[in-house]
Order: structure tokens, then C-alpha cells, then sequence
């Protein structure tokens, strides 16, 4: 496969999710917004003026939120229930688990402004956790899209699903990085790029800072696979094996704690499987410190000349 | 059903949970005895449900919040026809579906998973605000406990409700006055619980939970807001030496107690 061009405009996947949802309700009358107050972050201004019954904002109580969700659920509504994702996943965790994955409702939670995209406000709006929290949950599934292409595929594809998820969006700008017409599939990854040497594993608004240390390993005569693995449950297991087995090393780099997240469910599948030198890029285990998300990557090791120099010390080991 | 025909069946209820937690050796006795002449009302009279489709759009929801109760569900949703009645005496045992808590995905008639408590009223806000979205007709009903009123989610669903103007709801507090370990009043005293469901919007009726003449019409109340019934019981309620004392919360009675109980529940009969 050849490496795409990455374009050079950004885009804030929070839209494609908005009109995707937009167009969903449109289309299906049982779709309901469900909300914390947080109308304008998760970007359900339009949703409200087109569906005004339907934008169901119960202030700020998100415990109540979930618990509204699951009950919508029950009573045939299909509910988007949306909320900053630190204040979703961390105030509603045993809502989410009993009421949503316990009881396999038919809810799709949607975390707003993952990871550290609230950056400079500090680590009480940052949510690195959420991949661990969620992904312990049985019943659900957990998807962060790298793109607005994949964000929108993604929406699409919860919409048509038959039980809980979790979409994990961002509102840091990220380039096109999947063709347009791309169909979201739960549990597999995306063969961003082809190589034999090492494998680069991300998601979200880590997939493009892969891509780009792609480009610069390329450069050094390294030839680097990179597998945008949105579904961090159920996870790519085939995927992971057949690069660790096929590159031999694997490097992973999240907008989460080093601890619990992508790179963990990563090298679950690697040791059980096909152990192999793996380095695992994220935030490590600390409360970061003041900064914008873009700043706090950088430092925390996930430049994409960071991540190659990564990768060629990797490569060292095998 | 007439209240006296609901005495009846809510008498016989008491004796198959009280031998149910008798034979499993585990359950929360004090609890069931007390809501126990509620979900009677509700399940032999005011629930429009169908036991063979359990999933009927337009059956009636209601949610037992006080999860722990669960048994009691358990025995009047198998009389109601829901599953056999034979099957309450798997309660517990491994790999029942009768669980300590009851499940939606495995048990008919149960709606949402609850356990922990302060869950199912804000789930009961969405099912009732689902009916308002679809125009469905179905009644809302939730039941908890006193003390998991202390639980902050409910007085958020609590609010969300009024707001939501939802007269398709009705929330019963099963006022028994004890929570696990000591009384309501001397753990974090929410009584008197009127006048706080009055200040957010609510109406309000208070009643003898343990008197069916007085808990069918509450549970037939219909006004232009959400309605909670403050429904004053006795834990342990039925059986003398459980009543309206603390250590009958999740105690399991000996054999010389449990005796002296199914006399007391069976003279009753």
C-alpha cells in the first residue's frame, strides 16, 4: 500500500459526528441527543433547532444522564448520549457499568473532548482514563476514530448496531486520513500504511502523528507499518498478531495513561500470542502538566519524531 | 382484584420468600417484608403487563430500585405468570438466574439491572420520557428504598423529572425507617420526605405501604406531575419478632425462627 499524502487541513471530528447525527434523526425518528448542559461542546446547536423534542438535556447530572439514556432505551428511543468524556465515563462509571453494559442497553455514549483535548484547563478535564474504564465493560464496545471520515462511519455504524458503545471523540484538529466512503467495522484495524520492519499502532488523534513518523523512519531506509486500530474492544487480535509476527516489533502511542489503554490491550495480544519487543507511548501514569493537547503529546514523548526515534530504538532490540 | 383478595396473595408471598431465603441461606428479608404488599398491588391489580410478553411495547415499566429485595420480585413476578414458580427455589443457587439481584437479560419482567442503589429512578425518568417522545400510554412506576434516598442521582432524576413535566411517573418510597446497619433517622435523617419531593415539583401522597386499601388508590393517582408516594411500612413487616428492628435487614432466620414465622405468616392466611 502506498503511503497516502496526508492533506494539510484540519478538521474537528465533533462536526462529522454532529451532522451524521443530524442526518440520522432525519431519517429515523426514535433518535434522541441526550446531553449534560454540554449543547454547544458536543456540538448539538443544529440537532436542537432541526429536533427540539428530541435534544433531551438534563443539566449538569451526569449519573442522571446515563440512567435517562437507558431508560430512553428501553422505552424503543435510540439515545446519543453525549457529555465531556472525563465527566461521562469518570461521574457515570457505575451508571455505565450497571444501567448500559450490565443491562446491554441499546445506548451509544459519545465522550466529548477526550484525552487531553481540554489541555490547558488541567488534568480534572483531561480524560486519559476512559480506554481502561470502558474497556473492562463487557457489552461494549469502544471506538476512538481517527478522522472525521472514520468519526462519521463510526456514528453510522452505532446507529445500526444492536447494543451499547462507546465512541470516543476529540476536539483537537486531525487530518483526512481514510478515503471517503469509508465504512466503519467493529474489531478491525485500517493498514494505513504497509512495512516490514516495525509496527506503529494508534488511534484517534495519534493515527496522523503515526503516520507522519512513518514518513521519517521512511526516510532513514525503515520501512514501518501503521495499523489505525480504532476498536480498542473488541480488538483486532488477527491484526496484531499477523504484524508482530510479520514486523517483529510494535509501538503504540495514545492520547491516554501509558497504564490500562491501547497499548495495554496491544501487548495483551502480543504476549499471549506472538511476543515481541513493544514500546508503549502515552501518558505516563502522571497528572500532566499545563499545556495545550498538541504541547502536552510533544512532551510526553509523542512527536512524530519522538515516536521514530522510538521505533529505531525498538527496532535495536528485536 | 379487590384489596382483600390482594391481602391474600401478598400473605403468601411473605411465606414463599421467607422460605426462600430460609432454604438459600442469604437475602434481604427485612426489605422484602416490607414492599412486599407494593409490588403485589402493582403486579395483581395496577400493572397493565403481559407475563407471556414480557417485552409488550405498551406493557406498563416498573423498576425495583431497592434491587436487593430481589427475592420478593422474584416470587410475584413467578405467581403473575412471568416464569414458573417452581423456579424461585433456585434462588441463589449457582447458575440460577435467580441472582441476589435481579437481571433484565436473563429474568422476564425484570426491566433494568439494579443493585446499586440510586439507579433505577433516573432509568424510570428515561422510560417515561421515552412514552412522552413516542405518545405511548404506559405508566411508570419505580420503587426504593428510604435510605437510598440518600444517594445523590435520585434528586437528580428527582429535578430532571419535574422539569420533564412527567405525570406518566410515579415514584413509591418504601418508608420502612431502616437502612443496613442503623435507623434512617440516625445515619442521615431524609424524613420528612414530603415537603422535599413538594419543593422540586412533585405531588406527594402518603399512605400505610402495608395497608392495600390505602396503596391501590395511590398507586391509580393520576395528576398533572411526577407522583411519589411516601408509602410508611414495617421492616419485617408479617412476622413479630422481624418488625421494625435493625437486625433483620439481610439476617437469615434459624430454624426455631423460621418456624415461628411461617405460624405467624400461615395463621394469617
Amino acid at each position: 500500500m502506498n503511503a497516502p499524502v496526508l492533506s494539510p487541513k484540519l478538521y474537528d471530528c465533533r462536526d462529522a459526528f454532529a451532522e451524521t447525527l443530524e442526518r440520522l434523526a432525519s431519517e429515523n425518528d426514535t433518535v434522541v441527543a441526550v446531553c449534560n448542559d454540554s449543547v454547544g461542546s458536543s456540538k448539538l446547536g443544529n440537532f436542537k433547532t432541526k429536533f427540539p423534542e428530541r435534544l433531551i438535556n438534563v443539566g449538569i447530572a451526569e449519573q442522571n444522564m446515563v440512567g435517562v439514556g437507558a431508560g430512553l432505551a428501553n422505552g424503543g428511543r435510540l439515545p446519543f448520549v453525549c457529555g465531556a468524556a472525563p465527566f461521562l465515563t469518570g461521574r457515570a462509571l457505575e451508571q455505565i457499568k450497571a444501567d448500559i453494559s450490565y443491562s446491554n442497553a441499546n445506548v451509544k455514549l459519545v465522550g466529548i473532548s477526550s484525552g487531553m483535548a481540554y489541555g490547558e484547563l488541567g488534568p480534572t478535564h483531561h480524560s486519559i482514563e476512559d480506554f481502561a474504564w470502558m474497556r473492562v465493560l463487557p457489552n461494549l464496545p469502544v471506538i476512538a476514530p481517527c478522522d472525521r471520515i472514520e468519526t462519521a462511519a463510526a456514528v453510522e455504524w452505532a446507529a445500526h448496531y444492536a447494543g451499547p458503545c462507546f465512541l470516543r471523540l476529540s476536539r483537537v484538529g486531525v487530518p483526512d486520513l481514510l478515503p471517503e466512503g469509508h465504512q466503519y467495522v467493529l474489531g478491525k484495524a485500517n493498514m494505513l500504511r504497509d512495512g516490514a520492519d516495525v509496527t506503529l499502532i494508534a488511534n484517534g488523534t495519534l493515527t496522523h502523528r503515526m503516520m507522519k513518523a512513518a514518513d521519517i523512519l521512511g526516510g532513514l531506509g525503515i520501512s514501518a507499518r501503521v495499523l489505525n486500530m480504532a476498536t480498542v474492544r473488541p480488538i483486532d487480535e488477527e491484526a496484531i498478531i499477523t504484524a508482530a509476527k510479520e514486523t517483529g516489533a510494535i509501538v503504540t502511542a495514545e492520547e491516554h495513561s501509558v497504564f490500562g489503554g491501547l497499548g495495554s490491550a496491544v501487548a495483551e495480544v502480543v504476549v499471549d500470542h506472538a511476543p515481541v519487543p513493544m514500546k508503549r507511548l502515552g501518558v505516563p501514569g502522571i497528572f500532566a502538566p499545563t499545556g495545550s493537547a498538541e504541547f502536552l503529546l510533544d512532551e510526553f514523548g509523542m512527536s512524530p519524531a519522538a515516536i521514530a526515534e522510538a521505533a529505531q530504538a525498538l527496532i535495536r532490540r528485536k | 382484584m379487590q384489596p382483600k383478595e390482594l391481602e391474600l396473595i401478598a400473605r403468601q408471598v411473605r411465606l414463599r420468600d421467607l422460605q426462600a431465603v430460609y432454604e438459600a441461606g442469604a437475602g434481604h428479608i427485612g426489605g422484602e417484608m416490607s414492599v412486599i404488599d407494593l409490588l403485589t398491588a402493582l403486579y395483581f391489580r395496577t400493572l397493565r403487563v403481559w407475563p407471556d410478553q414480557p417485552k409488550h411495547p405498551d406493557r406498563d415499566r416498573f423498576v425495583l430500585s431497592k434491587g436487593h429485595t430481589a427475592c420478593a420480585l422474584y416470587v410475584v413476578l413467578a405467581k403473575r405468570g412471568f416464569f414458573p414458580e417452581e423456579e424461585v427455589a433456585t434462588f441463589l443457587k449457582p447458575h440460577s438466574r435467580l441472582n441476589g439481584h435481579p437481571n433484565c437479560n436473563k429474568v422476564p419482567g425484570v426491566e433494568t439491572n439494579t443493585g446499586p442503589l440510586g439507579h433505577g429512578l433516573p432509568v424510570a425518568v428515561g422510560m417515561a420520557k421515552a412514552a412522552k417522545l413516542s405518545g405511548a400510554s404506559y405508566h411508570t412506576y419505580v420503587i426504593t428504598g428510604d435510605g437510598e434516598m440518600q444517594e445523590g442521582s435520585n434528586w437528580e432524576a428527582i429535578m430532571a423529572a419535574a422539569q420533564f413535566g412527567l405525570d406518566n411517573l410515579t415514584l413509591i418510597i418504601d418508608h420502612n425507617r431502616f437502612q443496613q446497619g442503623a435507623a434512617l433517622s440516625d445515619t442521615n435523617n431524609i424524613a420528612p420526605l414530603r415537603p422535599k419531593l413538594e419543593a422540586f415539583g412533585w405531588d406527594v401522597s402518603e399512605i400505610n405501604g402495608n395497608a392495600m386499601a390505602e396503596v391501590v388508590p395511590a398507586l391509580e393517582h393520576r395528576g398533572s406531575k411526577p407522583h411519589c408516594i411516601v408509602a410508611h411500612t414495617n421492616k419485617g413487616h408479617g412476622i413479630s419478632f422481624m418488625q421494625d428492628t435493625v437486625d433483620w435487614h439481610h439476617k437469615v432466620p434459624n430454624k426455631q425462627q423460621y418456624e415461628i414465622a411461617v405460624k405467624e405468616l400461615s395463621e394469617a392466611l
